[in-house]
């Protein structure tokens, strides 16, 4: 048994080192052209995405089109914080959000505690202290951060250039999953209430607000830099084929170890029956809420990663119709399995954007979207469950324990009982 | 878990269930009115009644899927009106459903397991960082759900996927994990429905058995009256959301009201004549 797990382990450790030594091999010896390994950086920030998406959808069954919101405020925040550090040589965004990131959930972790001994507290009463607690910590941050920042920037002045810049962008894409987390859970503890169609709208709805918010970003936000509609430019382009693997394979392993847990299981009996998971001792709401908010960091890191591919943002990336990507990945995919996640993130990326873009003729590139539906109807027609289904590769999967031996007999049920005479037949 | 108010008048009378004038109003239907019951620790008793009788809802009302409008529900001295369903499982209090509700996807253990979610013992952080206290914690839970199941004799399914046990099967299987919880108070609804003459004999030894093995108080709705009238000591009768009898199975097969109740007006005053017929 031990030696049968870490005999899987082993090859999916093994493979995943494989798989990224070989691609780092490609790119580094120029066998991978700039198209390709953007595609495939694509892919993986696609792949933590649809992971995110498939924890809230595939695990937990509450139907979200707001990750592509968070995946935009992912984004945008990561995105400012290094445009900040690189064109001004400030540290002031990243102290500010960094502050304030770290103050808020504090506080929503003690006020979780102190709220859960309160009996019988609506949510929106919830909500509504929760709100002002992070309202307030923010202003505080606002002011505080200046004081830190010149602590901030003496030391990352101090660290040669090339580290300090790594430094900023590895802080800044954390503190932008974070960032989008706290978001989430502030939304989705008034419309987590909601049944589950209702979610839905609501969270397409959080969508839509959060790209025009970003159309509007230089007038409405106040963040000049960011330049509205016209699209973000001069971000560094920091994220390379090894932060990108490393960020997938971590969600990918805590996913992993979260789903094989006490826990995953509490999260997958919500989806299994809402109502039976009650009596059972579940606290669906919180199991939710802790879902999305989990899902939703990886939606905030995957923009954060998104952000310094191209070195450019623009809102209509973050258009609520390419929020059904990811939704298109994991029904394609598998609800309910990584290892479809995973291929579906990687063939999305790698067949309808990139090949079908070398193959479509000039001009009709869009034509893409037409071959989306087209394949999203065929799967449903052949495969209903999606092309893996549930299926995991070895490691993902869950093994079941071995048979124990069997105990003193006169202690189990008589031999009448139900179901016992069909067994023995 | 929130603080819990304790009754100082309920402290010490013994009773594992107390439930006082409750009454729920769903709009302008009146679907339980003023109903009491209590249960002494080991009891077995039935709540039976005619559809629509308010049986299931006062279910839902003691396991908080529907706080009452009024009334109070006491568990071992303890005020649990109003607590959420996670909560009243947790003080000790597991159900089962009318029509078997298991987590259909997932195997015979996993649903077992998620019943001792609540005692996983370790945090959200162990079970996404796989630390040896996880794989210790987890490896004791699973043994404590294979040795559970091995109770009921599930052990050999343990991997299959709970919807594609039979039925006879799957009920034993939701018994089981309400037990799991380790429960004091069982509440069983319908548990016989769907099974045949046989079945039904075999379920009555099931429940007996259950309630010496794991020192259960048990209350249970049933239509089936051989079933009822076979193991409950003591039953409540409703109807229309009232109680209208309360007594040991001779005295309620022979209550006027509950046959009324049962088969419409003019019926007990016949069964009363056959009756007298049948002694001449």
């Amino acid at each position: 048994m031990l030696k049968n797990i870490s005999r899987d382990k082993l090859i999916f450790f093994g493979g995943a080192l494989l798989v990224f030594l070989v691609i780092q091999l490609a790119i580094s010896l120029g066998l991978l052209n700039d198209f390709w390994n953007t595609i495939l950086r694509i892919g993986a920030v696609m792949a933590i995405v649809s992971l995110g998406l498939n924890l809230i959808y595939g695990f937990n069954g509450q139907f979200s089109l707001g990750q592509w919101g968070f995946y935009a405020i992912g984004a945008y925040v990561a995105a400012d914080i290094t445009y900040r550090w690189y064109n001004d040589q400030s540290a002031l965004a990243l102290a500010i959000v960094l502050l304030g990131v770290l103050l808020v959930g504090a506080a929503i972790v003690y006020l979780r505690k102190l709220l859960s001994r309160v009996r019988g507290i609506d949510p929106l009463s919830a909500f509504t202290v929760y709100l002002a607690a992070t309202l307030i910590l923010g202003v505080v941050a606002f002011y505080l951060g200046r004081l830190i920042d010149p602590l901030l920037s003496g030391i990352l002045m101090a660290l040669p250039e090339s580290i300090a810049m790594q430094l900023v962008y590895i802080l800044a894409v954390i503190v932008a999953a974070l960032f989008a987390a706290e978001i989430s859970f502030l939304f989705g503890l008034p419309v987590l209430t909601l049944g589950s169609d209702y979610f839905g709208i609501a969270t397409l709805g959080f969508t839509i607000i959060v790209k025009v918010l970003f159309d509007n970003s230089d007038t409405m936000l106040g963040f000049e830099e960011m330049k509205g509609a016209r699209g973000m430019i001069g971000i560094p382009k920091l994220t390379t084929w090894f932060w990108v693997f490393l960020f997938l394979f971590l969600v990918l392993l805590i996913t992993r170890n979260l789903l094989h847990s006490s826990y995953g299981r509490a999260i997958v009996s919500v989806r299994e029956d809402e109502i039976a998971a009650k009596a059972m001792g579940v606290d669906v709401a919180e199991y939710k809420i802790l879902t999305f908010v989990i899902g939703s960091l990886f939606a905030g890191l995957a923009g954060g990663l998104y952000a310094h591919i191209n070195g450019f943002l623009h809102p209509s990336t973050f258009n609520f119709i390419k929020s059904f990507d990811p939704m298109i990945i994991i029904v394609l995919g598998g609800l309910g399995s990584m290892t479809g996640t995973l291929a579906g993130a990687f063939g999305w990326a790698l067949l309808l954007e990139g090949v079908l873009r070398l193959v479509l003729p000039q001009g009709f590139e869009t034509w893409r979207y037409v071959a989306y539906p087209l394949l999203l109807l065929l799967t449903m027609l052949v495969r209903p469950a999606g092309i893996f289904g549930t299926y995991e590769m070895p490691y993902l999967r869950q093994l079941l324990p071995p048979l124990r031996q069997k105990k003193i007999t006169e202690q189990s049920v008589p031999p009448t009982t139900p179901g016992l005479q069909e067994a023995s037949q | 878990m929130s603080a819990q108010m304790t009754q100082p008048g309920n402290n010490g009378n013994g009773l594992i269930l107390d439930i006082q004038g409750l009454t729920m109003q769903f709009g302008g239907l009146r679907a339980v009115n003023n109903f009491s019951l209590s249960l002494k620790p080991n009891d077995l008793q039935g709540l039976i009644g005619p559809n629509g009788a308010g049986k299931t809802t006062v279910f839902n009302m003691i396991t908080g899927v529907y706080p009452p409008t009024a009334g109070n529900i006491a568990f071992i001295g303890q005020d649990i009106t109003g607590l959420e369903p996670f909560e009243i499982n947790h003080m000790g209090i597991a159900r089962t459903f009318q029509n078997v509700r298991l987590f259909p996807n997932l195997t015979v253990l996993d649903n077992v397991r998620i019943a001792y979610h609540p005692h996983a013992g370790y945090s959200m952080n162990d079970g996404m960082m796989h630390n040896r206290h996880f794989h210790q914690k987890e490896a004791e839970l699973t043994e404590k759900a294979q040795d559970f199941l091995a109770v009921f004799n599930l052990q050999d399914r343990q991997g299959t996927i709970s919807k594609n046990l039979p039925y006879g099967e799957q009920r034993r299987l939701e018994i089981a994990r309400a037990l799991a919880a380790e429960p004091q108070l069982l509440l069983l609804d319908e548990p016989a429905a769907g099974m045949n003459p046989a079945e039904s004999v075999a379920l009555m030894d099931l429940i007996h058995f259950i309630r010496e093995r794991f020192k259960l108080t048990i209350l249970l709705i049933e239509h089936q009256m051989r079933v009822v009238m076979g193991i409950c000591e003591h039953i409540t009768v409703m109807d229309f959301g009232e109680v209208i009898a309360r007594g040991n199975p001779q005295e309620i097969q022979a209550n006027p009201k509950v046959i009324e109740a049962y088969l419409g007006p003019g019926a007990a005053a016949l069964s009363e004549k056959f009756r007298r017929k049948r002694v001449q």
